[in-house]
């Protein structure tokens, strides 16, 4: 039945005559938090537990399930609703606030800097990023990392589930990735503003930044050849995405 | 007996009904007033581009002057619909620029909007004079181009947040020097810089320009000798508003602004630093709407700032403000109708120091007899406030309230925030538009349900506990229009039982709810007047029926199932491979 959706409601007032019951548990079941977000992504529902306040009781609990860091309410996409061009100015802001006052003039350029030079049809401060396989690009924040770590780390919630032990939509387990290390069967690659396509992770992060305009997550077999060098002009037309 | 009024005496009296709605009124009275109402209308509105296609308008309205038309749904706005899902001005343009080549206005809102598109309007319409883009995206400044060169009646050219491929600013330079008709420019949006030597001319050959609204790249010595060349403005957003500039020219900018006595809007005002504030004050006791929510001025200077708006109607803000600051303009601003507060900190939460909390609205409700429209962000929220807040202001027409914390209770009582907006719903009784956060159970939404009869667009996220929720709203908000929910865990049973409402209204969004596909393929089987397109990235040809969809968005139509959808947007015409349902209905 359709609301014995264990989340604990005792009555129904509804005449439920649909035979529906969603299985595997995935929608209903209130998961501990681990690295995940929202339903469309995950598979799961977000619940109040997965979003501590500060100094709040909900946060020790939340922080209490080992290893595993509650994801902030800033990482639900789309949370709060906030248009992107305002979101925007206000990452440029919050980028120009944690510097010196000193240095502030200078920061705002670079800080627009940066922005300016994240050019072509996508937002300014967000970079689309894309999977193989997975039709639904994304978008991240670039302004909001700090380190290949933090991205790589952002990217994997994004696309993968990380917390061992969850069923995704296929019903298939699902192994946390680790795009950076080349260990898994993805490796994280983005377009440059020449062009060309190269592995992340070799420039410094300050460099990666002011340079990237486009990621995607590529497989590893595909990826053979691809260097932090330039690429013939063939292989970047076969790895052209979509 | 024939009683018809003569059509060219209906004509005469049409030509003062204005209002699309009463014109909509008209058109069903009879088949010869249907005919003369259709070929008189000049202005027409489109909400839903997939509602008809653009033959079929252009057919209806031989005489169209004015094309509205609207994409995406809302929820766009906040990434939630994906890239390439649709809302393509194309074959719109394509369709009227054979059709109805006396087109004038263009306003077109959310749609993908390419080069081509621009490049075709320029091309096709030979008297254009308005292009308003608001929230659109696809096209680079080269279109902007083609448009500035090639429509020499151009009136209005307005980008209003959207995201533009900035190649650069010579756009602008290719205004050619004859055109003299501009009455508004809006080109806040974008990032580069244009020639300040073309905008200084463009400007001072516009005597009729009315509303100028520049980007961030434009500097605050560059904006002193436009005001000076355009001294009539009544709307003016500045641009970057924090150079350091020498005592002369802040002297000179004082004045270029005691000059604007016609002055009536604000905005921009980028990064203004606190020392240029009373640059404004000249013009504060004129302005009827202020937009300071790019502006990152802490709470003192503002005070100065709005204790001389007193005819100020509507005033965007950050929650820099703070309630001490809405305390002033609740004692200032007597004339307030629309208040809007945004959050600073970029990630909306509150690691921010900003003393803001539910009182600051409290204080405006009290202070502002014709406040009727609000979008409050907060961190926190109480029943108590919204109680009194309704209790003041039944005359609220649109209420947004936006806790930012999904789940936040009531912080003093910790209860949920269902008596809060009992109150709403029950005292405002004109309220066309809510917007509901914090910790809600089902019975919120039985009180909206059962009072909340002029509800025409509500937007809901994370909240209610089941289809109860979704089950009140639909059976109860007899002018619902626009429901867009997402994360609510919950959607078959009221969706399927409620399936005749859907016709009545434009659209329902659900994203990240419990709508199974078995679900989806029944109403997209009893409701063959409605678009259900399930939104979802995993295939759906392997998928058992109860399976969950990521999203789902359902919209009536005339036009029948659309034809640009992309791999990624399911439906039963488009993939008949995902077959049948097999839920057992009573």
């Amino acid at each position: 039945m359709i609301t014995e959706l264990e989340m604990g409601r005792a009555e129904s007032e509804l005449e439920l005559g649909l035979g529906l019951s969603l299985g595997g548990g995935t929608a209903a079941k209130i998961v501990k938090p681990g690295g995940g977000g929202a339903w469309g992504e995950r598979g799961r529902l977000l619940t109040a537990k997965d979003f501590p306040s500060v100094g709040s009781k909900r946060a020790a609990d939340s922080a209490s399930h080992a290893g595993a860091s509650p994801p902030r309410s800033s990482q639900v996409v789309g949370w709060p609703p906030i248009g992107s061009h305002r979101m925007n100015s206000l990452v440029n802001n919050q980028a120009t606030k944690k510097e010196d006052d000193g240095k502030k003039q200078a920061k705002d350029d670079e800080t627009k800097d940066v922005t300016k030079k994240v050019s072509g049809k996508v937002q300014v401060g967000f970079i689309k990023v894309n999977m193989d396989g997975v039709a639904i690009g994304r978008k991240v924040d670039l302004n909001a990392h700090s380190s290949y770590e933090n991205l790589a780390q952002t990217l994997e919630d994004m696309f993968f589930r990380t917390s061992p032990g969850t069923i995704g939509l296929t019903g298939q387990f699902t192994k946390p990735l680790r795009l950076l290390d080349g260990s898994s069967e993805f490796v994280l690659t983005y377009e440059d503003k020449e062009g060309d396509w190269m592995l992340v992770g070799d420039v410094p992060w300050r460099m990666f930044i002011t340079s990237v305009k486009r990621l995607r997550v590529m497989k590893t077999s595909e990826a053979n050849g691809l260097a932090a060098r330039h690429q013939d002009p063939k292989e970047r037309q076969r790895n052209k995405p979509v | 007996m024939d009683l018809r009024l003569p059509s060219k005496v209906l004509e005469h009296i049409l030509s003062f009904v204005d209002s699309n709605e009463d014109r909509n009124s008209v058109s069903l009275v009879c088949k010869s007033w249907f005919e003369t109402e259709r070929r008189t209308r000049k202005r027409v509105i489109v909400r839903n581009c997939y509602a008809v296609t653009p033959e079929a308008v252009a057919r209806r309205f031989p005489e169209m002057r004015s094309l509205t038309l609207k994409g995406k749904p809302h929820f766009a706005d906040y990434n939630l619909v994906p890239d390439g899902w649709g809302g393509y001005a194309w074959p719109w343009i394509e369709a009227m620029a054979v059709k109805c080549p006396s087109l004038e206005e263009l306003r077109l809102k959310r749609m993908v909007v390419t080069d081509e598109c621009l490049e075709k309007i320029a091309a096709s319409f030979k008297d254009f004079k308005v292009l308003v883009l608001t929230s659109c995206e696809g096209f680079s400044t080269d279109g902007l181009a083609a448009i500035a060169v090639a429509c020499s009646n151009l009136r209005e050219l307005e980008l209003r947040e959207c995201i533009v491929e900035d190649l650069g600013g010579d756009w602008l330079s290719y205004f050619p020097e004859t055109l003299t008709s501009l009455v508004s420019l809006d080109f806040s949006c974008l990032d580069s810089e244009v020639k300040l030597s073309d905008l200084e001319r463009l400007v001072s050959r516009s005597p009729n320009l009315k509303s100028l609204k520049l980007n961030r790249a434009v500097s605050l010595d560059a904006l002193g000798s436009l005001l000076r060349l355009a001294p009539q403005l009544v709307e003016l957003g500045t641009g970057s508003f924090s150079d350091k500039l020498d005592q002369e020219a802040v002297s000179k900018l004082s004045q270029a602004f005691s000059e604007m006595k016609e002055l009536k809007s604000l905005s921009g005002l980028w990064d203004v630093l606190p020392e240029y504030i009373p640059l404004l004050y000249s013009v504060c006791p004129g302005l009827t709407s202020l937009n300071l929510s790019y502006a990152t001025v802490q709470m003192p200077n503002l005070v100065e700032l709005l204790t001389r708006c007193s005819n100020l109607q509507k005033l965007w803000v950050m929650d820099l403000i703070e309630d001490k600051g809405l305390e002033v303009v609740a004692s200032s601003c007597k004339e307030l109708r629309e208040l809007r507060v945004f959050p600073s900190g970029a990630e909306g939460l509150n690691d921010t120091n900003v003393a803001m909390t539910e009182q600051g609205l409290v204080s405006v409700s009290e202070g502002c007899p014709n406040l009727e429209s609000v979008l409050y962000f907060c961190v926190q929220f109480t029943n108590a406030a919204m109680i009194t807040i309704a209790r003041n202001r039944p005359n609220l027409k649109c209420f947004r309230l936006c806790v930012m914390e999904p789940f936040a209770p009531d912080h003093k009582t910790q209860k949920p925030l269902d008596e809060g907006f009992k109150a709403i719903v029950e005292r405002c009784k004109d309220l066309q538009r809510l917007s509901v956060s914090g910790l809600l159970t089902d019975k919120a939404f039985e009180y909206i349900g059962t009072h909340g009869k002029k509800l025409r667009m509500l937007s809901i996220a994370f909240a209610g506990d089941s289809d109860l929720m979704l089950h009140h709203l639909l059976s109860g908000c007899e002018s619902l229009n626009k429901l867009e929910i997402r994360d609510c865990p919950f959607g078959d049973t009221a969706l399927l039982e409620n399936a005749a409402k859907l016709e009545t209204m434009r659209s329902l969004w659900m994203s990240s709810c419990c709508v199974s596909f078995g679900a989806c393929k029944l109403l997209s089987q009893k409701m063959p007047k409605l678009n259900v397109e399930v939104i979802d990235e995993h295939p759906l040809e392997t998928r058992p029926d109860s399976s969950p969809v990521e999203r789902i968005y359902i919209y009536r139509t005339l036009a029948g199932p659309r034809l640009d959808m992309p791999e990624f947007v399911w439906t039963i015409q488009k993939n008949p491979e995902i077959g049948v349902s097999h839920l057992a209905i009573k």
